[in-house]
């Protein structure tokens, strides 16, 4: 690999990890995380099928991407993102039917997830393909990342639990994770509520706001603007 | 998106309209590929989900037949049954006599339909009652599920009239059945769902034993 290429696959894993995250820089995708993250194993199984349609979609878009016009591109990528979904919910109702119980009703958002519609826009259709899976893949990545911890934080003070049910969602090899951090907890329930959603992005928003200024301050290397246009216009 | 030299043709309406419609056509192909390589997958999944329901309201020993393959419709009065028109009634038999009967019902909930699994002796007996689905508020309502609290228990053993139909409510309107701190209109929901249950046992007595199942047509999804 050249010194070139590298640079952009780590500004890549960079963008969708860290700065220009799916949730925490261009808010997107805020109604799928608020309704599933009640507990840590939801949000690791949307944020798993969510990067599969995304990894799915990249590829597919960026490989047709010089045959579709600027005029139509929005149906194109609507009907290939609705299609991969659909089969997504399909596979996952018949092979992994338990998780598909806990997830189903929310398989079907994902077509509306104007995340995936955004990179589809904004980076699969402009760039090569492996550019583009790595991108789908790093993009799922920091949106499991979000899932995980708001999910994290809202199981264990709402309910005293972390990754209860993981087993169901990754087989009973890890059943390992399934714990009871506060036994004999009563249960917060404004943390379950969507409610608890909202308290939980909004912390770790700030969060991340704080994190970014430490690091300005620190080094004042790491301040440079991202290079490619933000997907906050592309999809309102 | 062709920023590199766009071919004319590319410009001309015919084009975009050609892809469009080549799109949707390989992405129905797709669909259609994908719906047939699951299809089996899901309605065994779902037969599994059903046949564990009914384990769950018939105990195991009043049955030797395959509960799922006796099937019965009964149509019913859709505003008394909470929008359903017809009741499907899965029969147990041992011996070649039917000894129990399951049906779902649906309870209107605080939050949406609660669908509940209802198993009956031949004599109108509760034999077990669980809920298979609903969208409760977490914390308050759910203690309706089994894995949460053995509330929805209570039910097992009564008929309609031990206790007297008079006592089919929840404490608060005067009935028998517990109600929860911070929900009410949850547990008076699946109390008046097992009563209509109940009921519909007693008006369609005859037509639940007499009639035929239904053959189950293979492929016709």
């Amino acid at each position: 690999m050249s010194e070139a290429v590298t640079i952009k696959y780590s500004r890549i894993a960079k963008d969708g990890f860290w700065e220009n995250n799916v949730v925490m820089s261009q808010m997107l995708a805020l109604c799928p995380l608020l309704a599933v993250t009640s507990t840590a194993t939801n949000g690791l199984g949307m944020g798993l099928a969510t990067m599969v349609v995304m990894i799915i979609s990249a590829l597919v878009i960026s490989l047709i991407r010089d045959l579709i016009t600027s005029e139509v591109r929005i149906p194109v990528f609507v009907l290939i993102i609705a299609a991969i979904v659909t089969i997504v919910d399909l596979s996952m109702n018949a092979w992994l039917h338990e998780l598909h119980k806990i997830l189903g009703l929310f398989i079907p958002l994902i077509v509306t997830n104007c995340a995936i519609l955004g990179r589809a826009e904004s980076f699969a259709s402009r760039n090569p393909v492996r550019y583009s899976v790595f991108d789908g893949f790093m993009m799922g990545v920091g949106f499991i990342f979000v899932l995980v911890t708001v999910g994290a934080v809202r199981e264990i003070l709402g309910s005293g639990t972390l990754f209860a049910n993981a087993s169901l969602l990754l087989g009973n090899a890890f059943s390992f994770l399934e714990m009871t951090l506060i036994p004999e907890y009563g249960g917060f329930l404004l943390m379950i509520l969507p409610p608890g959603g909202f308290l939980a992005l909004g912390f770790l928003l700030a969060g991340k706001r704080l994190i970014d200024r430490k690091l300005a301050t620190t080094d004042k290397k790491d301040i440079n603007i991202i290079d490619e246009p933000s997907s906050e216009q592309a999809t309102a | 998106m062709g920023t590199v030299s766009t071919p004319s043709y590319r410009n001309r309406v015919g084009y975009h309209a050609g892809l469009l419609w080549a799109m949707a056509a390989i992405c129905s192909a797709a669909l259609v590929m994908g719906y047939k390589a699951t299809y089996l997958d899901i309605k065994q999944r779902m037969r599994e989900d059903m046949q564990a329901s009914l384990q769950q309201v018939i105990p195991s020993q009043l049955y030797d037949n395959d509960i799922l393959a006796n099937k019965i419709e009964i149509p019913v009065d859709s505003k008394v049954m909470a929008g359903k028109s017809v009741i499907q009634v899965y029969r147990a038999s041992k011996e070649n006599k039917i000894t129990a009967l399951a049906y779902q019902l649906t309870g209107n909930g605080y939050a949406g339909p609660i669908e509940i699994m209802l198993g009956v002796d031949i004599n109108g007996k509760v034999l077990g009652t669980r809920v298979i689905s609903h969208t409760e508020t977490p914390g308050l309502g759910d203690k309706i599920e089994i894995k949460r609290d053995n509330w929805i228990e209570a039910f097992t053993g009564l008929t309609l009239g031990k206790p007297l139909v008079s006592k089919w409510k929840v404490k608060k309107d005067g009935g028998q059945f517990d109600q929860f701190t911070g929900a009410t209109i949850t547990p008076r929901a699946v109390v008046r769902a097992v009563k209509r249950g109940l009921e519909f046992f007693q008006q369609h007595k005859t037509e639940l034993f007499t009639i035929n199942p239904i053959k189950e047509a293979e492929g016709n999804e």
